[in-house]
């Protein structure tokens, strides 16, 4: 078993693993885009736009996802001070912003023709917003520092404030106000999904996760590839 | 104990700095006046406008004052080249942290207790009612202002574009104290002020949260 952290690994995979395994995620959305347009039934009240469920719901849970794949990085790099942790960290944190903008676009896309608006200032969607804000912070305050070994320490520090506040957010807003529909899946009594709708959100679910995995692995064997060549010009610029 | 007298001895250090000069509490009452007086403009100042906007305003003018107010903080020490020797001063890292924040603490309360009277008049809010309790929300906001500031002042400093980036990693932080604060502060705004233990508490919980995490990730922050 070789070390998927290495950047040799990715040589070694070849580009035509690589280019197999891109096929397979396709082929696999494609059978969830078919589940969720024709094998999901019509939601009684919604009607069809509701089927956009299956994208926006299981977006946000794997971008929680990635946001804590990020959190674990960051942790790891604190204590290890090993590179690949913090390429993990920043691969982790873009492909969660990717679902975090599917979800805050396919929101108000859904909520429009259901709530009658765009936009409201929910715990969920604003926290949405806010956890989007946080990172976009965290992404632009690596733009911002030269040193890859500062740039890596204070970025993880700052993605470790990021992470933490989350549950306060969530929290504080929660209290504040709330219009969201309770939790459907994992909710509380009475809540729950027709059986057929449950099989297919939860193959969208498996499915983004697999997206997740595999775009942060690619990710990251380019943060990797990044890395490399930056210690190897720091080394032709010592000589 | 090492660790408190540390902090002790740093905190007189920040204070006689500022004292000194005065500069960083004058230009952030000057600033947040500011705020407080175009914020004016933006809405019909009458007593129950106020009431409903006035916390909500206070607080994010406290927030803004805050966010340039910690700039500083860290980057004077690194323009006069003292941290290494405050660093190498004290045996643990955080006592430095713990100093900054006290100071920033003392400062911010400093501030929001001079200018509650002067917003107190100028918008018709009256205050006395609940006077102690406001202070107390006031000081469980400016302590998670400066525990979070302060840490992210020590992050700013060691990148480009610091004055800029200050505020744009530290408001979206703050979200769970802009809200609390407020609806603390507006608790306590109405006829029959009642005491708002709950976001008091949740100040308590984001305060312990960072205060916790600055002890454990802070020193790595210090490192030259």
């Amino acid at each position: 078993m070789s070390d998927w952290t290495s950047p040799k690994f990715d040589r070694s995979i070849g580009l035509k693993k690589r280019i197999l395994i891109a096929a397979v995620v396709v082929i696999l959305m494609t059978f969830a885009a078919y589940a969720a347009l024709f094998v999901a039934p019509t939601e009684s009240k919604m009607g069809t736009i509701q089927r956009i469920f299956y994208l926006h719901a299981p977006s946000g849970m794997v971008a929680l996802l990635s946001f804590f794949v990020c959190f674990v990085g960051n942790l790891a790099y604190v204590f290890t001070r090993k590179p690949k942790w913090d390429w993990l960290g920043v691969s982790a944190a873009e492909v969660g912003m990717a679902f975090c903008t599917v979800l805050i676009i396919t929101g108000p896309i859904w909520a429009h023709p259901v709530w009658g608006i765009w936009w409201t200032w929910d715990a969920r969607l604003t926290l949405t917003f806010v956890l989007w804000l946080l990172y976009t912070s965290y992404l632009l305050l690596r733009t911002l520092v030269e040193d890859p070994d500062r740039r890596a320490l204070i970025s993880a520090i700052y993605g470790i404030f990021a992470f933490l506040d989350v549950p306060l957010v969530y929290g504080s807003i929660r209290w504040w106000r709330t219009q969201h529909p309770q939790p459907v899946i994992m909710g509380g009594a009475g809540s729950g999904l027709e059986p057929t709708m449950r099989k297919v959100f939860w193959f969208w679910f498996l499915n983004l996760v697999i997206l997740m995995i595999f775009l942060i692995r690619e990710r990251y064997a380019l943060e990797a590839m990044r890395g490399e060549v930056q210690s190897i010009e720091r080394e032709a610029e010592a000589t | 104990m090492a660790l408190l007298s540390n902090t002790a001895a740093l905190l007189g250090k920040e204070l006689r700095t500022e004292f000194r000069s005065r500069e960083l509490l004058t230009t952030t009452v000057v600033f947040i006046l500011t705020i407080v007086v175009l914020f004016s403009f933006t809405f019909d100042p009458s007593v129950s406008e106020s009431r409903r906007f006035g916390p909500g305003l206070l607080w994010l003018a406290f927030l803004f004052a805050a966010s340039l107010m910690l700039q500083p903080c860290f980057l004077r020490e690194q323009t006069n080249d003292t941290l290494g020797a405050l660093r190498l001063s004290v045996s643990d890292a955080f006592a430095i942290f713990l100093a900054k924040l006290a100071a920033n603490t003392l400062f911010l309360l400093f501030a929001q207790v001079l200018l509650l009277p002067v917003f107190s008049i100028l918008y018709n809010v009256p205050i006395l009612a609940a006077f102690p309790q406001l202070v107390l929300v006031m000081f469980m906001g400016s302590l998670g202002l400066s525990v979070t500031g302060t840490a992210l002042s020590a992050i700013s400093a060691q990148a480009r574009m610091r004055e800029l980036l200050l505020p744009l990693l530290l408001l979206p932080l703050l979200t769970p104290v802009l809200i609390a604060s407020t609806e603390a502060t507006a608790a306590l705004l109405v006829p029959n002020p009642i005491m708002p233990w709950n976001w008091l508490g949740f100040l308590l919980a984001f305060d312990v949260v960072f205060l916790t995490a600055l002890w454990l990730f802070g020193e790595y922050l210090l490192e030259e």
